[in-house]
């Protein structure tokens, strides 16, 4: 082995770079980052298997190699496609890659309902920015849309199959990292649909994590399920010790009140490295059942994109101005006029939402 | 010092003579602009009574709408709290249960729904979020009080009449705003 390796010098849209041999092209494209990574709906670093089904992630392919300089005939899906030396690829530079990638997400909205407004993963969907960046304001399908009923898969996950992309990643991510697989995808075509055989239970210690791998959609946290949107709860990094996973979660707060836990996540929306090297997935326990805030130490409030909704409305980095009122009347507070909470209904302090691990009903509320 | 413009008037000191400090003249003259007026269009409406027509794009108070069944639109999807300048809009959301389809459209809901009227600036930013339709700036001006507690309006302030229980009542608040749909 005292032989150096030699490196792949590849070329994405006129940036060159050098890379190991037997990397992808999109993973080539990830170490320069930015708009030249094509997105990827399918493909995921931390499953092995993954990609080559969404289409989102097409490249042209400019020349292929020094050896063989000829363009490759077709767009190539770069999840799967591997760097040769000298390959000169043009993902955002190419009006045929954006026209491509105009037309998957038109197929992938054919069928996904365009229920943004109740589906919990709005904010955060992978197929909602897709759709933002490249998708149509109208649809030209005319037929009736795949539809089918919501199931539960145990009875903290919900799936809405009509969400469905059919990426496949919760089959991997359960095939990979539970023991025993319970779920897969039935039937073909325009049917196929991911299920568990006659609604069996997922009962695995680390099944929640179809809920973090998944893009769109299709599979929610029902302890989580309509509380909150994603955009009012503010995400921590915290951390516990746990004997089943790495225990390094990220919580989504209001308040005190733990709304929900998920793994952290990366830039390109995948699961973090945990301290220890390996992908940091967590176990049910924590995803599920710990939701007090006495359960986790917080690290600090997690790093949002400026440009997420996410990061809408939390002001990071203000300083509170020091109160003078008291210091000016002999201590004296002053005198409010009106009390915000007890004259609002919201957010009542003894209706605990994130205490419940169901969706609040009706029934949750004081009647007025 | 150089004038930048040459409409300056000097200031006339001159003593009154006796007939200018009868001001007969300057009252009849003053008399006259008034005796004008009466024959003007008045300004001025007498306002309860009479009422003046809106713009088209007047901003009022906000309703919360009902589709054609009298089911609410609202999936508390919060996009209008997000897109509100003055954060006023605050809501929880909740799941509808089975025997709930007559009251609520979708299977999510606004279980709480309140729009603070004091911090609310009216600019229309939520009605424009709104991607069911469910929150309209009506023609109607938010009312006085002296109380501040009567201005955090909930859901049973802002929601419309029931279309087909009250369809006078209803109606009236959705004015000519309301794009009240037929069928599908």
């Amino acid at each position: 082995m005292a032989e150096e390796k030699k490196l792949f010098k590849v070329t994405i849209d006129n940036i060159t770079i050098d890379v190991e041999p037997g990397t992808s092209i999109l993973n080539a494209a990830r170490t320069i980052g930015g708009d030249v990574t094509p997105p990827a709906m399918c493909y995921y670093s931390k499953l092995q298997g993954s990609g080559g089904k969404c289409r989102t992630c097409l490249v042209e392919v400019a020349a292929g190699s020094t050896a063989d300089p000829r363009p490759m005939p077709k767009l190539v899906a770069s999840c799967r496609t591997n760097v040769m030396d000298g390959m000169v690829v043009k993902n955002i530079t190419s009006e045929k890659v954006i026209d491509a990638r105009n037309g998957v997400v038109e197929f992938l909205l054919i069928n996904h309902p365009l229920d943004c407004p109740i589906c919990d993963q709005a904010g955060e969907c992978h197929l909602q920015d897709l759709s933002y960046e490249h998708g149509k304001e109208g649809t030209r399908y005319e037929f009736k849309r795949r539809s089918f009923d919501k199931v539960d898969l145990g009875d903290k996950i919900q799936l809405h199959m009509t969400r469905c992309i059919l990426c496949y990643r919760c089959v991997f991510t359960a095939d990979q990292l539970t023991a025993k697989r319970e779920h897969g995808i039935l039937d073909r075509g325009d049917h196929a649909q991911i299920a568990t055989m006659i609604q069996k239970n997922l009962q695995n210690d680390f099944i929640g994590n179809v809920i973090d791998v998944c893009p769109v959609g299709a599979l929610t946290d029902k302890t989580f399920r309509f509380k909150n949107r994603v955009w009012f709860t503010k995400p921590v990094d915290a951390h516990r010790n746990c004997n089943k996973c790495c225990g390094e979660v990220q919580l989504w707060m209001r308040g005190e009140e733990v709304f929900r836990v998920t793994a952290r996540k990366d830039e390109w929306g995948e699961i973090k490295d945990s301290t220890q090297g390996k992908p940091g997935w967590i176990c049910n326990d924590c995803r599920f059942d710990k939701k007090e805030t006495s359960d986790w130490v917080i690290e600090g409030p997690t790093k949002i994109d400026r440009h997420s909704v996410i990061s809408q409305g939390h002001y990071v980095g203000v300083t509170k101005p020091t109160e003078t009122f008291n210091a000016v009347h002999n201590g004296r507070s002053p005198k409010l006029l009106m009390d915000i909470h007890d004259v609002s209904e919201v957010n009542k302090q003894h209706i605990e939402l994130s205490a419940l691990n169901r969706p609040a009903h009706s029934t949750d509320f004081d009647k007025k | 010092m150089e004038r930048l413009t040459n409409r300056a008037k000097a200031v006339e000191r001159k003593p009154m003579t006796f007939l200018e400090s009868l001001y007969l003249w300057n009252i009849a003259k003053g008399m006259g602009i008034t005796l004008k007026h009466f024959f003007k269009k008045k300004a001025t409406i007498s306002y309860p009574e009479q009422k003046r027509e809106f713009s088209p794009v007047f901003r009022g108070l906000h309703v919360l709408n009902r589709d054609e069944e009298g089911r609410e639109n609202c999936t508390a999807c919060g996009l209008c709290a997000v897109a509100c300048p003055a954060e006023a809009i605050t809501m929880e959301a909740a799941e509808r249960l089975p025997g709930e389809e007559n009251l609520y459209r979708e299977e999510k809901y606004a279980a709480k729904y309140e729009i603070n009227m004091l911090r609310c600036i009216f600019c229309g930013l939520c009605e424009e979020a709104c991607p069911k339709d469910a929150i309209y700036l009506s023609e109607t001006f938010a009312p006085a009080n002296y109380q501040r507690q009567t201005f955090i309006y909930g859901k049973p302030d802002l929601l419309i009449p029931h279309p087909k229980e009250e369809p006078e009542l209803y109606a009236k608040a959705a004015g000519g705003r309301v794009v009240v749909k037929t069928g599908n």
